[in-house]
């Protein structure tokens, strides 16, 4: 159904709107991904001032009470305008964690510090053999008085370089896959034990691998509760890489269409070619079901629907293949500009194709989404 | 998926899905509803729904449509399909009607509408000719005036239940000097005129859908001309645009691939990895399903607030064929080799056919559905409409 926003919703969406086109066009963000840090913390201070990082908490949190449509009105532009700073990190993955999970004590301690932008968080939980599954896990948590001391590694680490705090999974009980023997723990960065190697990724943000020798975390979340935890993160997760992937795909479907009414060869536009008129409707419908289903999927993490794992899944999958389908080709219809590092369609590319691997490619959860009907 | 419903919409649904529960035709229950069923027999849906005033939601209260708003017509819509009634006939009420009410004189709306509505007259599209396909403004079929007359000459095809058709509403050439748009007429031609054959087109799937009609030297009345002459292509682009509402075939389809699940897991031992291959499979048609469906509760509520919602008519023609496309061939695929059988036409429960039930009309329905992209506006000439309005292309 369609979304008809509120007036703070408008407001929200055209100040985010506002900002980026004053300050982070292509070129800004070409500057920002090449500095030392590789993201801006100016730019963070300034979505700290406009309310992004109070936008989806609750009110009770400290936050603007948004919820999840805030969260995608956000990340919508964000993925239109390839924002590299770690909102989804910060805010939507630890953000959410700690407000749904932290005891009070917590979420007085941390919310705080991110909604006026001081301290930036990630989340580790992929290791070296997890793939896609947060059960796989070998990184030990042993109780210590009231921390516990966390020991082994985590790898692919998105944002960790940026970090104070990581949220990081690891095993209380059971074997490697047992999925009611993982907990979550905050953990400070910079505390001892905890050490960081830090690299690039495809599309533009910085990484780590984090190895953790015996270092002291608090306990976010019940024990035992974490596979549970990151799940329902994951829903949270999804709903706002489905509203980037969708404002990508946008300014792809623009772009190409721009472009093909300009690039002239065999004396004419090449949009003037059937083949290419037709490739392009089938992006524009892509485009189409694609914000269908990303608002259908953010109107239901609203209201806390009980199937909305299932349908996260389903969202994630086909939203990444039609991303998947449009990137692949704006970058064709481009030609050779498409492959080139100086013209803004491969990063899209590239941003596209890091959102289909985070938290599960697409044939990973068509496969969860067929799963979870044969199991219910 | 639902639409978030006022009370008195949620009532409404309510109210359809009690009657059709309650007033469907047991008889019209049969393995394929398209090709089982005789004319008199596809008639009574028809009728109950005009009894109960429901037969033309599109239509103005003036002329017997219900008055219902957007939002009811798309419930109404939404409900018979998933209870997969056989629609009314389409020619009829949802295509020739709206045409004489817009354009037609009095005369013509007094003495064609209430037999449309009552399902008196059964009509059928003269539109496509064998050089005419996408291309339908260069019909050839010609219309010279003589005296209070039309002499008709030509020969359309692809002509839908002709077999059973009272009337055929044509584009004809009235101008053959002027450009190909500007030179048609939309005439409509009592079938039982001397001068008009019917003869049988048999489809791969071994059904008699489709016909081709000769028109030799019919002689129609000037007075069954709509609008004015020459104006025709008008009237026929306002019909087409009829024709491509509630393509989306949401409730169809969902049918459908409840039908598919219970196939593959009658017919597909779990231990198959084949079995996997369409779970995914499944998944992933469902989903594209669900993006479907939720395009149209956007659109559809768009609408009710007063959006237009540009060509997304051929969006769900392009969409909601493709789909039907690939649900019918998955569960062809299913049954394994019983796809290699056929029922004979015309259909009768007494003839043979092995294997399981589920699986009888399985081939007809994967081969019969082959249409769907080429009629109505084939698929490529909808993703033209949609560069051309959409993308200035």
């Amino acid at each position: 159904m369609d979304i008809q926003f509120t007036e703070e919703q408008e407001l929200l969406r055209s100040s985010v709107q506002r900002l980026l086109r004053d300050q982070y066009d292509f070129e800004a963000r070409r500057k920002i991904v090449a500095s030392e840090e590789g993201f801006s913390r100016t730019q963070w201070e300034a979505f700290a001032e406009l309310g992004l990082l109070a936008a989806p908490f609750s009110e009770n949190a400290g936050g603007l009470g948004g919820g999840p449509l805030s969260t995608m009105i956000i990340m919508h532009e964000f993925g239109r305008h390839l924002v590299v700073e770690p909102f989804l990190e910060t805010v939507v993955l630890a953000g959410s964690l700690i407000e749904h999970a932290g005891t009070p004590e917590q979420q007085q301690a941390f919310i705080p510090g991110i909604v006026d932008g001081n301290k930036i968080w990630a989340l580790a939980w992929t290791e070296k053999v997890s793939r896609f599954d947060f059960a796989d896990v070998t990184t030990t948590a042993r109780r210590e008085g009231n921390d516990y001391v966390l020991s082994g590694t985590k790898t692919m680490v998105i944002a960790a370089p940026w970090a104070d705090y990581l949220i990081v999974s690891a095993r209380t009980s059971g074997d490697d896959r047992d999925r009611a023997g993982v907990s979550l723990f905050v953990v400070d960065r910079r505390a001892a034990g905890l050490d960081l190697q830090s690299f690039k990724t495809i599309d533009g943000r910085r990484a780590a691998e984090i190895s953790l020798r015996e270092v002291r975390g608090q306990l976010l979340g019940r024990e035992g509760k974490g596979v549970v935890l990151l799940e329902a993160g994951r829903d949270r997760a999804i709903a706002a890489l489905c509203a980037e992937a969708v404002g990508a795909i946008g300014e792809l479907n623009s772009a190409t269409l721009d472009y093909s009414k300009t690039r002239k060869q065999f004396g004419t536009t090449i949009g003037s070619f059937q083949v290419l008129q037709h490739r392009m409707v089938d992006m524009f419908i892509a485009h189409q079901e694609a914000l269908s289903l990303m608002q259908h999927l953010s109107l239901n993490l609203s209201a806390g629907d009980p199937g909305l794992s299932r349908l996260a899944s389903g969202a994630k999958s086909k939203i990444g293949y039609a991303a998947k389908f449009v990137a692949d080709q704006a970058v064709q219809l481009h030609g050779g500009m498409g492959m080139t590092d100086e013209f803004n369609v491969g990063h899209y590319f590239k941003r596209i194709s890091s959102i289909n691997i985070q938290f599960g490619d697409p044939a990973f959860h068509v496969l969860r989404y067929a799963q979870l009907d044969a199991a219910a | 998926m639902e639409l978030a419903l006022s009370p008195e919409d949620a009532a409404f649904r309510d109210e359809v899905r009690a009657f059709i529960r309650d007033h469907y035709p047991e008889e019209m229950r049969v393995p394929n509803p398209e090709t089982d069923l005789t004319k008199e027999q596809s008639l009574l849906w028809h009728r109950i729904l005009y009894e109960k005033g429901w037969i033309a939601p599109l239509w103005p209260k003036e002329y017997g449509g219900p008055g219902w708003s957007i939002t009811q017509r798309f419930i109404f819509e939404q409900e018979t399909s998933r209870a997969g009634t056989l629609p009314p006939l389409a020619f009829s009420v949802t295509m020739v009607g709206p045409v004489i009410y817009t354009f037609g004189n009095e005369a013509q709306k007094k003495k064609f509408l209430p037999r449309i509505l009552s399902g008196e007259d059964w009509w059928c599209q003269g539109y496509s000719e064998p050089g005419s396909g996408s291309d339908l403004a260069t019909v050839r079929t010609k219309a010279v005036r003589e005296g209070d007359h039309y002499i008709v000459n030509g020969h359309k095809t692809w002509t839908t239940l002709a077999q059973h058709a009272d009337w055929i509403f044509c584009l004809v050439r009235t101008d053959p000097n002027a450009k190909p748009q500007s030179g048609i007429s939309f005439l409509l031609i009592d079938m039982k005129s001397p001068g008009v054959t019917v003869r049988p087109i048999i489809t791969i799937d071994g059904s008699h859908e489709v016909n081709d009609v000769f028109l030799e030297n019919v002689r129609v009345p000037v007075e069954n001309l709509v609008g004015e002459e020459n104006k025709g292509w008008t009237y026929a682009k306002f019909l087409l645009g009829n024709e491509r509402t509630s393509m989306a075939g949401i409730g169809r389809s969902t049918r459908y691939i409840q039908k598919l699940k219970q196939i593959v897991k009658a017919e597909i031992p779990a231990d198959d990895p084949v079995h996997l291959e369409f779970l995914r499979d499944i998944a992933r048609i469902e989903l594209d399903v669900l993006a479907l469906e939720a395009t149209e509760l956007r659109v559809v509520a768009q609408m009710a607030r007063g959006i237009d919602p540009g060509p997304a008519a051929s969006l769900f023609k392009i969409r909601g064929t493709e789909i039907f496309q690939n649900i019918t061939e998955l569960i062809h695929r299913a049954i394994g080799n019983y796809g290699l059988a056929i029922r004979e036409h015309p259909v009768s429960a007494n003839r043979f056919m092995p294997g399981p039930e589920h699986a009888h009309t399985a081939s007809e329905k994967y081969l019969n559905s082959r249409k769907l992209s080429i009629y109505g506006g084939s698929n490529e000439i909808q993703r033209n409409i949609i560069a051309k309005a959409v993308l200035g292309l």
